[in-house]
């Protein structure tokens, strides 16, 4: 378990570097330091005022998609689960969408839109999941989440069709995903959405083993199933919209990093959701330097490099768990 | 007494017979109580309802003299050990970190597991006879070894009541004996059990007490000797049957082939 965490801790620092040096202008990992710690340096401004928020922006929506992929997967039991599986990039998508389509330009609009549009989507889905009036069932949860997504994706059709074409290109590329929008500010209100439910989700990391037995022997062993289901939902809902509200759809960290780190460490969540947050953000600030240099000094949607790296690995992952 | 349900009642949803009708069940320390019936009778049920998992209609449930509707599913833990008629593992666990989640009860949010923990999970390990599986994963287990793993999981719990539905249901000759030798000797600890097995042999051999269930209700509810009674029997499960008894005194079901009669 040591090579593990030191394994993770080299994969942060290397990514942390990697994500700091790449880009339009290419860093040493010398000048990297430089830039970070000598606020006179040439390197200093596309260091800590670009790039660093940018990174860590990067590395705590990849940690936190990782995290909710890894506890949604406990809660409907279902190692395909992943943080879009219940309707919430629906709604984010929508409140984005109606924001281009009417052409409101302040910076706080589209991010505000993507978030209450995943809120709303989010309660509903609640709404729609609750059996006999309080009990949350994890069945009729993929359900709500899948009629709620249908609905949100039909209409988000209905309005690209009638929107222009830079208005739909806009729309793409933020559905694809990207750091691009970066900055202290959205990394702080970001910060401010994901301490807690991330804090909570750790804390309650064991009782995530007995609920992945399902809801029976989870109360059996201690847990509290209702309850817990509660708050894997409203927390990991809370972290998927902060997160796709400020960088778009992500794909794939919140589904092959939990199954990543279960084939190596194993799925008890203790170990589980502190090793999928660091692998999920290493990955996630690895992609987006690959997408800021391969075609520099374009940038490809993060949510496409994401894609591309991890369909492969998945489909890896998934040759060797059914052999 | 460590549980005391009265005339505990259940109605599912659209039906309109009670899947449980007024049943009353008790289990004192060291008692071993088996519920018996045919399929269908209830058996599952009683246990849903004596356990706070399924939703009664009426009745009361008493745990250690305390209604059970005042105690906390990990308070309820590290009393009540259960082992479930069925479970599905979604993702495979090392047979020791299995049965280690039987120690979740009594262990705070973010600590981790002391010497006393461990040395419950090596012994429960070594009562239900799967220390030898410690590092096997759980979806590598053969029916009964994963039978046994669930056992020790309870028995990690350091439960003082423990309920168990079927849990020779998969097993061999051997360890169904071992099981219920087991049960026998936890309950020689102080330990009471509630048992729903199809066995009516072995609950004859090994129970205290028995209930029998039959279309939800409770049909006798007594020693071997009195619930086993070949009238009844061939009512409640609709089969003829002749009743012997084994050089220890217990009375012994023999399901009778047609044609046949006691006297041979």
């Amino acid at each position: 378990m040591r090579r593990l965490w030191l394994g993770l801790g080299l994969l942060t620092v290397g990514a942390m570097i990697a994500g700091l040096g790449l880009g339009a202008v290419r860093l040493a990992p010398g000048a990297v330091v430089h830039g970070l710690f000598d606020t006179n340096a040439l390197e200093a401004t596309i260091i800590r005022d670009l790039r660093l928020p940018r990174v860590l922006q990067g590395f705590l929506v990849g940690g936190s998609l990782a995290v909710c992929g890894a506890v949604l997967q406990a809660l409907i039991r279902n190692p395909l689960a992943d943080p879009y599986l219940l309707g919430l990039s629906g709604g984010a998508a929508l409140g984005a969408v109606l924001v281009i389509a009417l052409g409101l330009t302040a910076p706080w609009a589209l991010p505000l839109a993507a978030f209450v549009g995943a809120g709303t989507a989010l309660l509903l889905v609640y709404r729609l999941s609750l059996v006999e009036g309080r009990r949350m069932d994890s069945h009729v949860l993929i359900l709500a989440g899948v009629v709620v997504s249908s609905f949100t994706g039909a209409l988000v059709g209905a309005i690209l069709s009638l929107a222009s074409a830079a208005q739909l290109r806009n729309a793409f590329l933020w559905m694809l995903g990207g750091l691009g929008g970066a900055s202290w500010p959205s990394l702080l209100i970001l910060a401010a959405y994901a301490v807690i439910p991330l804090g909570l989700l750790m804390w309650h990391a064991r009782d995530f083993d007995l609920l992945a037995l399902g809801d029976e022997t989870a109360r059996h062993l201690g847990a509290d199933p209702e309850r817990l289901k509660r708050l894997a939902y409203v927390t990991t809902g809370v972290l998927t919209a902060a997160a796709v509200a400020q960088c778009g759809m992500i794909g794939f960290v919140g589904l092959i990093i939990p199954h990543a780190i279960r084939r190596v460490a194993g799925p008890l969540h203790t170990i589980l959701l502190p090793a999928s947050f660091l692998l999920g953000g290493g990955f996630l600030v690895i992609a987006d330097a690959l997408a800021r240099s391969v075609a520099s000094p374009l940038e490809l949607p993060v949510g496409v490099v994401t894609a591309l790296v991890g369909v492969p690995l998945f489909a890896i992952l998934l040759r060797r768990t059914l052999r | 007494m460590i549980l005391r349900a009265t005339n505990l009642s259940v109605c599912y949803p659209g039906s309109t017979t009670p899947a449980l009708d007024s049943v009353s069940v008790a289990v004192d320390a060291g008692e071993l109580v088996a519920i018996v019936g045919p399929n269908g009778g209830g058996k599952t049920t009683l246990l849903g309802a004596t356990l706070g998992t399924l939703a009664r209609s009426a009745g009361r449930v008493e745990i250690l003299d305390r209604a059970l509707d005042s105690w906390t599913p990990r308070d309820l833990a590290r009393v009540i050990g259960v082992v479930t008629q069925r479970e599905e593992m979604a993702f495979p666990l090392r047979v020791r970190e299995s049965v280690g989640l039987g120690r979740y009860a009594r262990l705070a949010a973010l600590a981790a597991p002391g010497a006393a923990d461990e040395a419950a999970v090596a012994d429960a390990m070594r009562r239900a006879n799967v220390a030898g599986l410690a590092m096997r994963r759980t979806d590598t287990l053969s029916g009964g070894e994963w039978q046994r793993v669930r056992v020790a999981r309870a028995l990690a719990q350091e439960p003082r009541l423990l309920v168990l539905d079927e849990p020779t249901a998969a097993l061999d000759v051997r360890h169904e004996m071992e099981v219920f030798e087991l049960i026998r000797r936890l309950c020689t600890e102080g330990i009471g059990t509630l048992l729903v097995t199809h066995h009516l042999n072995l609950a004859a051999r090994y129970a205290d007490r028995m209930l029998l269930l039959h279309q939800g209700r409770l049909v006798v509810d007594g020693r071997p000797a009195d619930v086993l009674r070949a009238g009844t029997l061939a009512e409640v499960f609709e089969w003829p049957v002749a009743i012997t008894s084994w050089c220890d005194g217990a009375p012994q079901v023999i399901p009778l082939k047609p044609g046949e009669s006691p006297a041979g």
